[in-house]
């Protein structure tokens, strides 16, 4: 293992504290029990707060701040966060309004949400996301994994709150965002979790895991490994059988690098993935690429396409002010 | 079961847990994602760590306070699932207000059932409960049966290392390995792995001891 650490134990607070500081202008902080909020409380609103295992940045801490989340709650690498922090956060950013939980659907961090929600002393509800298309159960969930698409519903379902929207209109949104978004993900090479110190699974120079997971958890299959244009088509047609668009449907296509794959390979992807999904009658009109939920140091790319309203576009194109995201402002 | 022996209890789970790392490693690899010791380390560690502001109080409490500090500590999804146990076994034991052997088993029951419950699993479905399930339903058996301690004891190391090893021809279909089919089979679920552990650490420790539970 050859990475940038002091001691492995000391990681997570590091860069923490590193994140905190670049961009001290937009979050603030705190230690034991970690969790981060914006710099300036939001008041009279859903206050959002969304957590879950280190290891996924920008993926949560980068969507504090204006028209996205209030708060977040890291755990440690790939490990969910505990109760306590999500009561702590919850008491710095609670608005009047109730506390609206964004949690990826894995079992640990669905218990400890749950768990902080039942100890909770304000009104709060929860959207779960579960856009992985791969495999319907996985290591850690049952039924479908949370992934690149939460920042979509993060996105949405932000917007919405900055609105004044009551507890239960943004979990509508926010299960709607979800219920409209797939994606599946493909690994090139593992990713190394620093305290276990080497490679998550073993996969050799001619081999691909087809529908990955953030974790480097198995996906559908092991695969030769191919051209670009031939792994993409499979993983744009898993897409298109979960989420069986009309003709003419709008859409926002989201290429995200898992950590170790450069830009350049992932516009070649997006390249690939707007061609097959515009030949099946889906007009293509809102874009991402970039590292936006990545898995360590894992070499390779998920495709997320979300399914387009009028009211999704709406709070997908309005203004948001975060470490991560930023238009609009 | 006194305060003391559950401290006691406690450094002795740590040392087993310490002494399988690259075991718990390993099989969290296979299946997992290789964060399943370091996360029981964490845990076990700090309830050592706990030792001097637990003496003071009864089981129940020390029970109810070492489930609390898990669920901030370990976290993932082991850490609320061994915090319910605890927290589980805790109320029981103030309910009945008692030590005895048929008292450890309602409360030993009453922990699984709430790990049930939390983890929305059950038996055969590659996960702790393969260990738990079966050593909870022999321990209340033994303890009806009035069987002396060190006899429960010693069956109950067995029905966990069979529990243990039962979840390596299973396939998951909750926790850990669900959704990776047939891949999974041929390896011991870690959960399961940890908890087989923590048992016989416990019963272990009795038999040595002698030390009645009732």
């Amino acid at each position: 293992m050859k990475k940038f650490i002091n001691k492995t134990d000391d990681m997570l607070v590091e860069s923490l504290s590193g994140f905190a500081s670049a961009h001290s202008d937009l979050v603030a902080l705190n230690l034991e029990p970690n969790f981060l909020t914006r710099k300036q409380k939001a008041s009279n609103k859903v206050a959002i707060i969304s957590g879950g295992g280190s290891g996924h940045e920008p993926l949560h801490a980068g969507y504090i701040g204006h028209g996205m989340l209030d708060a977040a709650c890291p755990g440690h690498v790939f490990t969910s966060p505990t109760p306590d922090q999500m009561l702590m956060a919850a008491e710095a950013v609670y608005a009047d309004k109730g506390i609206l939980f964004i949690v990826k659907n894995y079992a640990g961090d669905v218990m400890n949400f749950e768990m902080a929600a039942e100890m909770l002393p304000f009104e709060s509800a929860t959207v779960l996301t579960s856009d992985d298309c791969a495999v319907i159960n996985s290591t850690y969930t049952t039924g479908r994994r949370g992934v690149a698409g939460t920042v979509i519903v993060e996105k949405c379902v932000g917007s919405l709150a900055e609105t004044g929207a009551d507890l239960q209109a943004c979990k509508a949104l926010g299960e709607k965002v979800n219920s409209r978004t797939a994606s599946m993900g493909v690994a090139l090479t593992s990713c190394t979790v620093p305290a276990a110190g080497r490679p998550t699974f073993d996969i050799s120079n001619n081999e691909l895991e087809m529908g990955v997971g953030i974790h480097g958890e198995p996906g559908r299959r092991r695969e030769a490994m191919r051209p670009a244009d031939a792994i993409i088509q499979d993983v744009t047609n898993a897409i298109l059988e979960a989420l069986k668009p009309s003709q003419g449907n709008e859409a926002l296509l989201l290429i995200n690098g898992f950590g170790a794959t450069p830009l350049m390979e992932l516009y070649l992807i997006y390249n690939t993935a707007a061609k097959l999904f515009n030949q099946h009658g889906i007009k293509v009109v809102r874009s991402l690429v970039g590292n936006y939920t990545t898995a360590l140091d894992m070499a390779g790319a998920s495709v997320t396409l979300c399914l387009l309203d009028d009211e999704i576009k709406q709070h997908w194109d309005s203004p948001v002010h975060t470490p991560a995201l930023r238009w609009g402002v | 079961m006194s305060t003391a022996f559950i401290l006691i209890a406690a450094k002795n789970i740590r040392d087993t847990i310490l002494d399988h790392e690259s075991e718990l490693e390993s099989l969290d690899r296979e299946i997992g994602d290789g964060d399943h010791y370091i996360n029981m380390k964490r845990g076990v560690s700090t309830i050592v760590e706990m030792e001097a502001d637990l003496a003071g109080y009864p089981p129940d409490a020390v029970l109810n306070k070492i489930g609390m500090k898990l669920l901030s500590t370990i976290g993932g999804a082991s850490g609320p699932l061994l915090a319910s146990f605890f927290m589980g076994m805790a109320k029981v034991l103030k309910e009945k207000g008692d030590e005895s052997t048929h008292t450890y088993a309602s409360a030993f029951a009453a922990g699984v059932d709430v790990i049930r419950l939390r983890g929305k699993a059950d038996l055969g479905e590659k996960t702790m409960l393969d260990v738990l399930i079966p050593v909870s339903r022999q321990f209340t058996q033994l303890a009806a049966d009035n069987m002396p301690v060190p006899q429960i004891c010693t069956v109950l190391i067995t029905t966990a290392e069979q529990g243990m090893q039962s979840t390596r021809d299973l396939i998951a279909t909750k926790g850990r390995a669900a959704g990776l089919g047939e891949r999974a089979i041929g390896h011991i679920d870690p959960g399961a792995k940890s908890c087989q552990l923590m048992i016989a650490a416990v019963c272990n420790l009795l038999l040595e001891a002698k030390e009645s539970l009732g």
